[in-house]
């Protein structure tokens, strides 16, 4: 029992060294994902972002066909390297409507002007009150919403251009 | 004097912290005139983990996000609602993770139960040495 017991503290030592190594190499996932996949859209009114889109509401959303609801902001970067991709997304006949964050219409203006505009609607969410009843935890996402406007899939970060087949595929398992 | 009127210059900068052109939100860096809901409401803020910077509160955190959640949070702290209602819908969001309380979920019982099992095994260690103490 007593030699046995010598070596316990050996042996709880390799155990911590192991739980460290296994943090240290472990990828970092950051990512906060929204607990509400495979709930329906809470419910918003949002005025419009931008001077030639109209306004977006969470009533608009169960047509029966799965749309994208990208959430951006005219100060984000990533949101403009990820235009392009929302671009051919909307090519492929995809319909987009979106939420900007934190914004000003002067800004939307600007910024759907220099990088394109894919969206069918534009609502402004200038609190982040509906970015926060999502469960999203910054910009650029993009939620896939389905015929029944539930969230079928939220997509964390630029989308790029390999992520493309993706959406579409989830678009078009969330018929 | 120069120098001071530098420091002095300095002293009226404004740091570059925004990430949104966007003023902060109305109650985001403003107290409930009622001391009671500002304390209640401060108590949740100490609590929440902010999103943007995660190893923040929301009640320490510069972030624009973290200035809109203090400011619904006051908001609603004032229309009424009780700051664990808002903590559920916030965990019902966002998980478990965005609070800092600890909870008495299952997977923390061993966290719990950690103190009374290591008191426990002193009082046995001790017990064996005054037993053999006694003996010699």
């Amino acid at each position: 029992m007593r030699t046995l017991l010598i070596w316990l503290p050996l042996v709880l030592f390799l155990g911590f060294v192991g739980l460290f190594a296994s943090g240290l190499f472990k990828p970092d996932d950051r990512v906060i994902h929204s607990r509400l996949v495979g709930q329906p859209l809470p419910a918003f009114t949002l005025p419009a972002a931008a001077s030639d889109r109209p306004a977006l509401a969470s009533a608009q959303f169960a047509t029966g066909k799965p749309r994208l609801l990208n959430i951006f902001a005219s100060w984000c970067v990533p949101c403009a390297a990820e235009a392009p991709q929302l671009m051919a997304l909307k090519q492929a006949g995809v319909e987009i409507d979106a939420i900007a964050i934190r914004d000003a219409r002067p800004d939307v203006d600007g910024f759907l002007q220099r990088y394109g505009n894919p969206y069918a609607r534009i609502g402004l969410d200038a609190r982040s009150a509906v970015q926060m009843a999502l469960g999203s935890s910054g910009v650029p996402e993009t939620f896939v919403i389905d015929g029944k406007g539930r969230i079928a899939y939220q997509h964390i970060g630029d989308i790029r251009a390999d992520d493309v087949p993706m959406i579409l595929d989830r678009l078009k398992d969330a018929r | 004097m120069k120098l001071i009127l530098a420091l002095l210059c300095a002293l009226l900068a404004v740091p570059a912290t925004a990430q949104t052109a966007l003023p902060p939100a109305p109650w985001a860096d403003r107290q409930i005139p009622d001391a009671a809901q500002e304390r209640k409401a401060k108590a949740l803020m100490e609590t929440i983990r902010c999103l943007t910077c995660q190893s923040q509160s929301i009640a320490d955190s510069g972030a624009s996000m973290a200035g809109d959640m203090r400011s619904q949070i006051r908001e609603r702290i004032m229309a009424g609602e009780q700051p664990e209602a808002i903590r559920n819908w916030l965990i019902a969001r966002y998980g478990d993770w965005v609070s800092y309380e600890p909870t008495a979920a299952p997977i923390l019982w061993p966290l719990w139960a950690a103190p009374i099992l290591l008191l426990g095994l002193g009082l046995l260690l001790l017990r064996g040495r005054i037993k053999r103490r006694t003996r010699a």
